[in-house]
């Protein structure tokens, strides 16, 4: 199928990359269909809105940055885009990069969550008070590397 | 805006559904319980707009990406590698 994409202008995208979100996302409630891509810079992803190609989305899988994230949301939020077990998700964080790029951030308190065999997505609210907004991904990840020697 | 008075323990009802009850009060701190249907999601305002705002942000982005050059080699779920639908056995 044909998609219009804010990266990529019109390209042809495989239907098992179309992704329902019934609640849409904070702030794109009109919006239900989006497909997910590869971006072409690692590791990041695009989440494409279907119905209004200026609305895409960068996201990264928080672990990349924080290996001690844990999704902990309301268990209901979940099976009501049909996850009964943590293997069926696909996790996800929306990352915002500003002009001065060094300073991207991703937002841990509203993680994107997909179930990968329904092809169903949802943003959740993060019940743990430690995950914000805002986390700088650079600083982040230097941290870990930190930390790791 | 209505404006209405309670004590610890007293409620209001919204509606025929939705509950709200004060549990206790501590200074300035109101600790409230809510009954409610669950499709009503209940969040704290503030959050809620943070996230919101967060989106529109996320949302303005343009499409020219950096590239994390120290990840760039880390092993990638593809977009596409998603199983068919009803497949959840996998691991």
């Amino acid at each position: 199928m044909q998609v219009t994409t804010k990266p990529f202008g019109t390209i042809e995208v495989d239907e098992r990359q179309k992704i329902h979100f019934p609640f849409g996302i904070l702030g794109f409630e009109h919006l239900k269909w989006y497909v997910l891509l590869d971006a072409s810079q690692a590791p990041f992803y695009w989440l494409q809105s279907m119905d209004d190609p200026e609305v895409a989305f960068v996201m990264i899988d928080p672990l990349v940055f924080r290996p001690d994230y844990r999704l902990e949301v309301v268990k209901e939020e979940l099976q009501e885009i049909g996850v009964k077990e943590e293997d069926d998700i696909l996790l996800f964080a929306i990352v915002t990069i500003p002009e001065n790029q060094q300073l991207m951030s991703a937002n841990l308190q509203g993680p994107v969550v997909i179930n990968r065999g329904a092809k169903v997505g949802r943003q959740l609210i993060s019940l743990n008070p430690n995950w914000k907004v805002k986390h700088f991904i650079l600083e982040e990840l230097a941290q870990v590397k930190d930390e790791a020697c | 805006m209505l404006i209405l008075s309670r004590k610890v323990d007293e409620s209001i009802i919204i509606g025929d559904e939705i509950l709200v009850s004060i549990v206790d009060i501590k200074g300035d701190q109101v600790k409230l319980g809510i009954q409610a249907p669950k499709d009503v999601k209940v969040y704290r305002q503030e959050v809620y707009e943070a996230i919101q705002q967060e989106n529109l942000a996320a949302a303005r982005t343009s499409a020219d990406l950096p590239e994390i050059k120290r990840l760039s080699g880390k092993k990638r779920t593809k977009a596409q590698d998603t199983p068919d639908s009803g497949d959840t056995s996998q691991r």
